[in-house]
């Protein structure tokens, strides 16, 4: 038997640490001390939940959970996710430090709206309530919405916060409605119940299929999916250049957990009653549909962009298309495909995000495509990175882009979802257009003034971290998935 | 149907009692106001009308209900009509759950003392602050609507001191609750029956309260929002007539809520200082409810005159003075009687 | 149960008329009084379903709270009479009267399937709606997301305090 505590280990930490981060900060001004706690508080949640990791899902399920009142998973996927947020949170801090001091004052909120961003993220991870799961996507919202605006005297800053706070409050409404019909239709807000109900038929097919469909909008909005991406692109290109990679990752990954969670216990469920409305299969062809229309317009609006930043904010777009196939599979494999997808493109997004970051030069100048032109000769190494990451974000072996792909793949196939294969087949093509074109650019352009913005100071870690994360992923992938053995 | 009857007459009866005794109550504040303040201020005070002047309430409302009721051009005038009444309906709703005594048994049945039908209902204390936040509206609007800028000042000031402070308010009543182990205010009571009153096991408690309620009274120290030195009397500057009459009233009839609250919450309420059966009162007889009755009635009494004795003694805050004592020292001096009441409870109980 | 139908009737219809009102009104002011009143009788649609707690969380909470900030930004801006911005039909009027029939259309196939049939209020109810059964059940079954709750209202506090502080720390 199982202490609880010790389940429940990564979201007691980081939330107890979150909230310490900020106390410390408010006692001693400290920036050093604030920096490196949180960084502390971070390497805590990845390694507890390494440590609840390695519990068997059957001993987990055994565990007394008088405590959390069921409200709460414990260990296997929510654990795995667990480091996955971890690591974005400490990829975030290196890359920001420096990118915060260059550009604006080092403000130490920032440290401690991270971290509380993360707290969101674990809550959604670990939920096994929709009440837990509102909480968590609130919880990491508000933070969002204050990141964005973080820079507060600058016009795209303030103009992505209000729209992503206005927005995002709305899709926030449609979640709460989703979650009180499903509610008023199984009677319980526990998942795991839910999903026993469904199976029995015992529940109201028309506030279900409602409920899950509001639902579906206010996640999907979260995802910056289909026809709720419109605020992404505005959202990541205003805000600070490190936070970005933040939202468009760890955020983009918490949302998905979210839907893998409400799939998990929903959509797999085998339903006899014929008068479900949105019966899993419609559901899967609607996430489908989603899906689809998102790589495609991700991708396609991105051709177009003469910016970095906006370039990668479409291409995020077009990235969550892709991992919402692994939801639309449906199945463990697809389950274990998004995660992976995550734990991948964390670390590439996190750092092609990281080196904008370091070549932006104050104000916002520096982000044009044509800027990066020639910057081999200035920044060789910076060059490299930039160009293994465009790589891997275009799905090209040997980087870890290419595997997380192949499994999703391989799980719509499995599930019968070819068209869709075909679809991302041709969405992931048509990125390659923009992603080798920005090596070709830093390699093949002539530039009569190339950039050049001095050394490389913290940044150094966030891409070395994620080089070595893209690499290690794409040439052992079969590591990451023998977490996996351990999960459900 | 019978009940339902019954239910209302019997309402209806005690709402009768209820509104004149604080009319009554209110006619008496203004009179011993003027009393105190003369005596402080080393004069007479008003001693002309009637014996000892004590006919000089009824003498004011005559003069305001004669007065020319004077709505300025440029205010809103449905606006401006609404806030004094929104004002004046919020200070007598209060006593819906305000319990005047325990009960009293005619014809073997029970009768609660208060205006509530059911006493039981767990929510008293709740209420009170729901409508205290609620009272904001009439001065907030009354300052909107007259299209003046002291008024809107003074309005906007009041807003600002009431949301504030309600705050701290609310603390120090959960230490309260936290004791009695319930939102009730009969069982608030009768928890400090035989001189356990909440003033000796909640002394912080009691100074947090005491001085939030100053601020929600809009009474000096705080009376920011009628400041007559710098806001020309703030909200109810535009307000001439019976409107003027009915923030007058309302203020009067807010000072003996505050009273009565803080008699209930802190002082005992209507709780005999000698047990009932020293007295040989039995439980439940006319004779005991009239006992705890004039208990209450001069409990509140003697908090009414320790408020006017305030209001001129000490002077006026400033503004940021106000929102200093509000959120930086009555906030945190609220949550840490919240923890040494929990501590307490969980040592000694 | 008389008293208990001709209470809720008179709430019901009094908040279905102040609704009204909220979006009728030409005044911001009246709109927002309006407002306040329907909050009120949403608490005594609660009263008659013995959900006490939640009732006098309802007044405290949304009209004396949430609709002082609101009635405030109303006075500091100024808003004057909403008449001048009203424009004939357009586009976005059109789908809030689809929005609006669709949730209409919703409730009434709720209705009608039956889902609301057992509309007598449960004995269980009054137990339910008391401050002591709703804290234990904040301090037991839900202790996790009460806590969570907590550290979000504490980000946003943060939050809004970063965002409206006047000058930001300067060093260097």
């Amino acid at each position: 038997m199982i202490n609880e505590f010790i389940l429940a280990l990564p979201l007691l930490l980081i939330a107890i640490g979150s909230i310490l981060v900020l106390m410390l900060d408010a006692a001693t001004r400290n920036k050093q001390i604030v920096y490196y706690t949180s960084i502390l508080v971070l390497l805590g949640l990845g390694i507890s939940a390494g440590y609840t990791l390695q519990f068997d899902v059957a001993i987990i399920a055994q565990a007394d959970k008088t405590i959390s009142a069921n409200t709460i998973f414990y260990g296997g996927m929510s654990a795995v996710f667990d480091i996955i947020f971890a690591m974005g949170g400490l990829l975030t801090l290196f890359a920001s430090r420096e990118y915060l001091q260059r550009n604006y004052k080092e403000i130490n909120e920032c440290y401690s709206l991270v971290l509380l961003a993360v707290v969101g993220m674990v809550v959604i991870a670990h939920s096994n309530s929709l009440i837990m799961l509102f909480l968590g996507v609130e919880l990491m919202s508000i933070v969002f919405y204050i990141l964005t605006g973080f820079f507060r005297n600058r016009e795209h800053a303030l103009e992505a916060a209000l729209k992503y706070f206005i927005l995002g409050s709305f899709a926030s409404g449609f979640l709460l409605y989703g979650i009180a019909l499903i509610y008023g239709s199984t009677g319980s807000l526990i998942l795991s119940d839910i999903s026993q109900q469904i199976a029995s038929g015992n529940y109201n097919s028309i506030y279900l299929s409602i409920g899950l469909g509001l639902m579906t909008v206010g996640l999907c909005f979260k995802v910056a999916a289909f026809p709720f991406h419109q605020w992404a692109p505005d959202v990541y290109y205003g805000s600070p250049t490190a936070i970005s990679g933040f939202l468009c990752t760890s955020g983009k990954a918490a949302a998905l957990v979210a839907l893998v969670v409400v799939a998990k216990n929903v959509l797999s469920v085998e339903t006899s009653n014929v008068n479900y409305l949105l019966e899993s299969t419609t559901a899967r062809n609607i996430l489908a549909g989603i899906s689809a229309c998102t790589m495609i317009i991700g991708n396609l609006s991105a051709l177009a962009q003469k910016n970095v930043k906006r370039m990668l904010a479409y291409s995020s777009v077009a990235h969550a298309g892709y991992i919402l196939m692994g939801i639309v599979a449906c199945s463990t494999e697809g389950f274990y495909a998004v995660a992976f997808y995550c734990a991948v493109y964390l670390f590439m997004q996190v750092g092609a995000f990281a080196i904008v970051g370091f070549i932006e030069f104050r104000d916002e100048g520096n982000m044009l495509i044509s800027d990066y032109a020639d910057l081999r000769t200035t920044h060789p190494a910076l060059a490299a990175a930039m160009a293994c990451f465009m790589l891997s974000l275009a799905g090209i072996p040997p980087f870890g882009g290419f595997f997380g792909k192949y499994f999703l793949f391989v799980a719509a196939i499995k599930s019968g979802y070819l068209w869709l294969t075909l679809i991302a087949v041709v969405a992931s093509i048509i990125s390659m257009y923009f992603y080798i074109g920005l090596i070709l650019t830093m390699y093949f352009k002539n530039n009569e003034n190339p950039i050049n913005v001095g050394k490389m100071q913290g940044t150094k870690l966030t891409v070395a971290l994620s080089i070595i994360g893209v690499i290690l992923l794409g040439i052992m992938p079969n590591v990451f998935y023998g977490l996996f053995n351990f999960t459900f | 149907m019978d009940s339902f009857l019954y239910i209302l007459a019997l309402a209806g009866i005690k709402l009768g009692i209820v509104f004149t005794l604080v009319l009554l109550a209110a006619a008496a504040l203004v009179y011993l106001e003027r009393r105190i303040a003369g005596i402080i201020q080393d004069r007479l005070g008003p001693n002309r009308t009637g014996p000892f002047g004590l006919l000089q309430p009824f003498a004011d409302v005559t003069k305001l209900l004669m007065k020319e009721d004077i709505v300025p051009e440029a205010a809103n005038k449905k606006i401006h009509g609404i806030a004094p009444i929104i004002t004046l309906g919020v200070a007598f709703v209060v006593y819906a759950v305000i319990p005047f005594g325990d009960y009293i048994l005619i014809n073997g049945e029970k009768i609660y003392m208060g205006l509530a039908t059911a006493p039981d209902i767990n929510i008293g204390i709740l209420f009170i602050l729901a409508m205290t936040s609620v009272g904001i509206y009439g001065i907030t609007l009354a300052g909107w609507s007259s299209n003046n800028k002291y008024s809107l000042i003074g309005g906007l000031r009041s807003a600002a001191q009431m949301v504030s402070y309600e705050i701290a308010m609310g603390l120090a009543l959960v230490g309260v609750v936290m004791l009695t182990g319930s939102f009730g205010l009969s069982d608030i009571v009768r928890h400090q029956d035989g001189w356990l009153w909440n003033i000796f096991t909640q002394p912080l408690g009691f100074i947090i309260f005491l001085t939030a309620s100053f601020a929600e009274m809009n009474r000096t120290p705080f009376d920011l929002p009628e400041a007559d030195a710098e806001l020309v009397g703030g909200y109810n500057t535009e307000y001439s007539g019976m409107k003027f009459g009915m923030f007058f009233l309302a203020e009067y009839a807010n000072m003996a809520t505050s009273s009565a609250i803080i008699a209930l919450v802190y002082l005992g309420g209507w709780t005999l200082p000698v047990p009932a059966e020293t007295l040989g009162l039995e439980d439940g007889s006319v004779l005991l409810g009239l006992a705890q009755f004039v208990t209450f009635i001069v409990k509140i009494f003697a908090m009414t005159i320790f408020i006017i004795w305030v209001r001129w003694s000490i002077p006026r805050f400033r503004y940021d003075q106000l929102m200093h004592l509000g959120w930086k020292i009555l906030l945190p001096l609220g949550l840490i009687n919240l923890v040494l009441t929990a501590v307490g409870i969980k040592i000694f109980a | 149960m008389t008293l208990e139908i001709i209470s809720f009737v008179v709430f019901a219809l009094l908040a279905i008329a102040s609704a009204l009102l909220v979006i009728t009104a030409k005044h911001p002011v009246v709109s927002a009084m309006s407002m306040i009143f329907h909050f009120f009788m949403l608490a005594g649609l609660y009263l008659t379903l013995s959900a006490q707690f939640i009732a006098v969380m309802q007044v405290m909470v949304y009209a004396g709270a949430i609709m002082v900030l609101v009635v405030f930004a109303i006075m500091l801006l100024n808003l004057g009479d909403e008449g001048k911005l009203r424009s004939g039909f357009n586009f976005r009027k059109l789908v809030a009267w689809f929005l609006g029939g669709a949730l209409a259309v919703q409730i009434a196939v709720l209705l009608s399937n039956g889902a609301l049939s057992n509309t007598a209020i449960s004995e269980k109810a009054s137990e339910l709606g008391t401050a002591q059964v709703i804290g234990g059940e904040l301090f037991t079954n839900y202790i996790y997301p009460i806590e969570i709750v907590g550290i979000l209202l504490f980000a946003a506090i943060v939050g809004a305090i970063y965002m409206a502080k006047k000058n930001l720390p300067t060093e260097e």
